[in-house]
């Protein structure tokens, strides 16, 4: 067979070289199966199974997944995941985006003040997680006496088993508004200014040139950062573990917390097993619901 | 040199212990090695020299002391000794993941009894100790088990007889009371339960910011407060059978104990308070009496962390309706009983029991020793800074001691289900109702583990 320009045909030219890719690719495909692939179908296979370290495992199907149905401390743990998310995303994005707003314009020293917020981004996790638990204290903590100065009665902050979530969250926001500053902050920049100068023209109001350019055209770094922030809070261990350890009680147990007991402090690796394929699955869930959105927020 | 291995006839002390077959009689049987111990002219302390062992430690004072001076044990036995520091909870999880993995890395470990007794006994993780105590090469001279205070032996004894670690370091818990505040108001330090809640009740004074107790609110933190006083309503943890008895007149008694002296004269949001929280309330004078383990004199004393120095009364656990017990919690040193070397090993206990190391303990404040000895030693030394009044309630309180966990070994399991009772208790929930819930939630663990 030739082709119409007369050059000889190579058959299975195309085949031969998609073989050799392929050979290239099986370093990262053994390292992928490896570290990601077979750890992952290993758990779901050891969520079949009640083995306590120490102790022989025996098979025992979907128990595990029947047990957490029913388990009233898990499901509270979902419930607490939820709501601390919800509350670590939607505050920082509102007081990011503010902030970005802020910053936006041009004023004196702004660029030192800029930096001054950013700061706490660069915190190790745990020692902001210290030094907030002696803020909290209820007797002795700097909070209490701020809110004395102000008139307000004193708050028992993560001492209540009602406020936990909300301090918690409050650590969050101190730590996380700024990275949502930052992402705005780049979106604005990158804005076109032809849309202001002709609603200007047109003589619209501040408000409604935020509220129908700015915000719509920013939307696609919010979700951006609402992306990031809700990967985030999911997946918040350390200033819980070391604030409240999940109390008083159970109040501020949030998945991760009821994972880490049931895995590394009661070696139930079955039943923890259990609620890692059912984490994932949560998080699955989150993640495609979050790319709609994106999808959604994108310019068109 | 070979290591040694104990698989011969039963030497007279095992016999001794096998025949009596209980705590008490290797107690008593075990101040005999000593005899023996002490008959020999010079002990050879460098017959394992040129070998090489590796200790787990937990990052503590007690880890950074021994580790401080593993070079006199070097030098003393021509052993080489490779020790790793790991901070506890993460060597507790070292310790099961290595044992479990049947080669783990280490010849000695220190365990927390209070925590990994149990745990480490079932596994047989640990080697017994017993033929090299009665080993008249091995037993080293200074090794006198008249000098261990009885609540660490304990620890240390199954109930089989088998000695499987020696203990190092006791933490009875001990009532540190504000002698200025109990003046203030005519207090006398209590003499009962009742008077310790009537003192609680009467020196709370929310209005100055005085709280007539504190103690551990946090769950998990915060079972040995109330069963300190379940021990001494004359409760137990569990039957003979292993049938819990923490729905028990007495458990509940001790749980209403709990929930008036923390809900009613405690701090506000006292529900979250671990014993750092506590600790600092009482340093700065503002609580009258503060229950928690015996570690806490050095900060208490410290004028630049502590508003009360010189005003701090130690006080023993005061008698409950049944019985006067402390609390006790402790650690001490095993070998693994997958060790191959195991001589240097048990050498190397030895050493770090010594009444010189014990000692040294004392007076750096890094615990307080299960030696009696080490107590006067370190009195007479012009450095100790200690008050006589700590090292008196230390030896009333160990006197007096017992386990304040159950010897089980889902006990992280029991102080998280039972602790979270507790917590509810505070937030006002009813003592008999969460006693029962989590008793009727913990029996199934329990049994599972024990049938495990």
């Amino acid at each position: 067979m030739t082709s119409a320009t007369g050059a000889p045909a190579r058959p299975g030219f195309l085949a031969r070289r998609h073989r050799s890719y392929y050979f290239f690719a099986l370093p990262a495909l053994v390292v992928v199966g490896a570290v990601i692939i077979f750890p992952w179908l290993f758990t779901v296979w050891m969520s079949a199974f009640d083995w306590k370290i120490g102790s022989v495992a025996h098979f025992v199907g979907l128990d595990n997944y029947v047990g957490l149905a029913t388990n009233q401390r898990f499901i509270e743990s979902i419930v607490h995941t939820f709501y601390f998310t919800a509350l670590a995303v939607v505050v920082p994005l509102v007081l990011g985006l503010i902030a970005a707003l802020i910053f936006h314009r041009r004023f004196p020293f702004r660029g030192l003040l800029r930096g001054i917020f950013t700061m706490p981004m660069m915190a190790t996790p745990v020692a902001v997680a210290l030094v907030w638990t002696m803020m909290f204290h209820p007797q002795q903590g700097v909070l209490n006496y701020l809110l004395s100065l102000v008139g307000l009665p004193p708050s028992l902050w993560v001492y209540s088993p009602t406020w936990v979530i909300p301090s918690l969250v409050l650590v969050e926001i101190w730590h996380w508004t700024p990275l949502v500053m930052l992402i705005v902050l780049g979106g604005l920049a990158a804005l076109p200014t032809e849309p202001y100068e002709s609603a200007r023209l047109d003589g619209a109001s501040e408000w409604q040139l935020f509220r129908y350019i700015t915000l719509p055209l920013v939307a696609p770094f919010l979700v951006v950062a609402a992306v990031i922030r809700t990967i985030d809070a999911l997946k918040a261990f350390d200033t819980i573990y070391v604030i409240s350890q999940g109390g008083p009680g159970t109040a501020s147990e949030t998945i991760n917390l009821y994972l880490y007991l049931q895995a590394f402090a009661f070696y139930n690796v079955g039943n923890a097993s259990a609620v890692v394929v059912v984490f994932f699955a949560i998080i699955l869930a989150l993640a495609l619901l979050l790319l709609y959105v994106r999808e959604r927020a994108k310019w068109t | 040199m070979t290591d040694h291995t104990y698989d011969g006839p039963a030497d007279p002390l095992r016999r001794r212990l096998l025949k009596a077959g209980a705590v008490a009689a290797s107690l008593s049987a075990l101040p005999g090695a000593m005899v023996i111990a002490q008959a020999q002219a010079s002990f050879d302390w460098k017959r394992f020299k040129g070998q090489k062992i590796e200790i787990l430690l937990v990052k503590s004072p007690r880890g950074d002391l021994l580790t401080k001076y593993h070079k006199e044990f070097e030098d003393l036995t021509g052993i080489e000794v490779g020790s790793e520091m790991v901070p506890e909870q993460q060597q507790r999880q070292k310790a099961v993941i290595e044992f479990n993995s049947g080669n783990p890395s280490f010849d000695v470990i220190a365990l927390s009894y209070h925590v990994q007794k149990r745990q480490f006994a079932k596994n047989n993780w640990l080697t017994d100790l017993r033929p090299y105590i009665n080993d008249k090469a091995m037993a080293a001279p200074d090794l006198d088990f008249g000098d261990f205070a009885k609540g660490g032996l304990n620890y240390a004894v199954e109930a089989d007889g088998r000695v499987m670690s020696l203990p190092l370091n006791l933490d009875p818990w001990v009532v540190y009371w504000n002698k200025e505040l109990f003046a203030a108001k005519g207090v006398a330090y209590p003499k009962s339960f009742a008077e310790m809640v009537d003192a609680a009740m009467k020196l709370n004074d929310p209005a100055k910011g005085i709280s007539g107790f504190v103690g551990r609110g946090l769950k998990n933190a915060n079972v040995p407060v109330w069963t300190s006083f379940l021990l001494g309503y004359g409760g137990a943890f569990t039957d003979a059978k292993g049938k819990l008895l923490t729905d028990s007149p007495e458990a509940i008694e001790a749980a209403r104990m709990y929930q008036t002296l923390l809900a009613k004269a405690g701090p506000q949001g006292v529900a979250g308070f671990n014993w750092n929280e506590a600790q600092s309330l009482f340093l700065q004078g503002k609580a009258a009496m503060w229950l928690d383990g015996i570690g806490f004199a050095q900060p208490l004393e410290d004028p630049t962390k502590s508003r009360i120095v010189g005003k701090v009364g130690y006080g023993v656990m005061p008698p409950g309706p049944k019985a006067q017990v402390s609390a006790l919690f402790g650690d001490g040193e095993g070998i693994s009983t997958y060790s191959k070397k195991k001589g240097p090993a048990w050498f190397y206990l030895q050493w770090a029991s010594n009444k010189a190391n014990q000692t040294r303990m004392l007076q750096a404040a890094a615990g307080a020793p299960v030696r009696n000895s080490a107590y006067a030693a370190a009195q007479a030394s012009s450095d100790f800074k200690a008050p006589k009044e700590w090292v008196e309630c230390m030896l009333k309180s160990a006197a007096i001691a017992q386990p304040g966990l159950p010897v089980i070994a889902p006990v992280t399991e029991f102080r998280d289900v039972f602790g979270v009772a507790l917590t509810n208790m505070i937030n006002g929930a009813d003592p008999a109702a969460e006693l029962k819930r989590a008793t009727a939630e913990f029996q199934p663990v329990l049994d599972k583990s024990e049938k495990a």
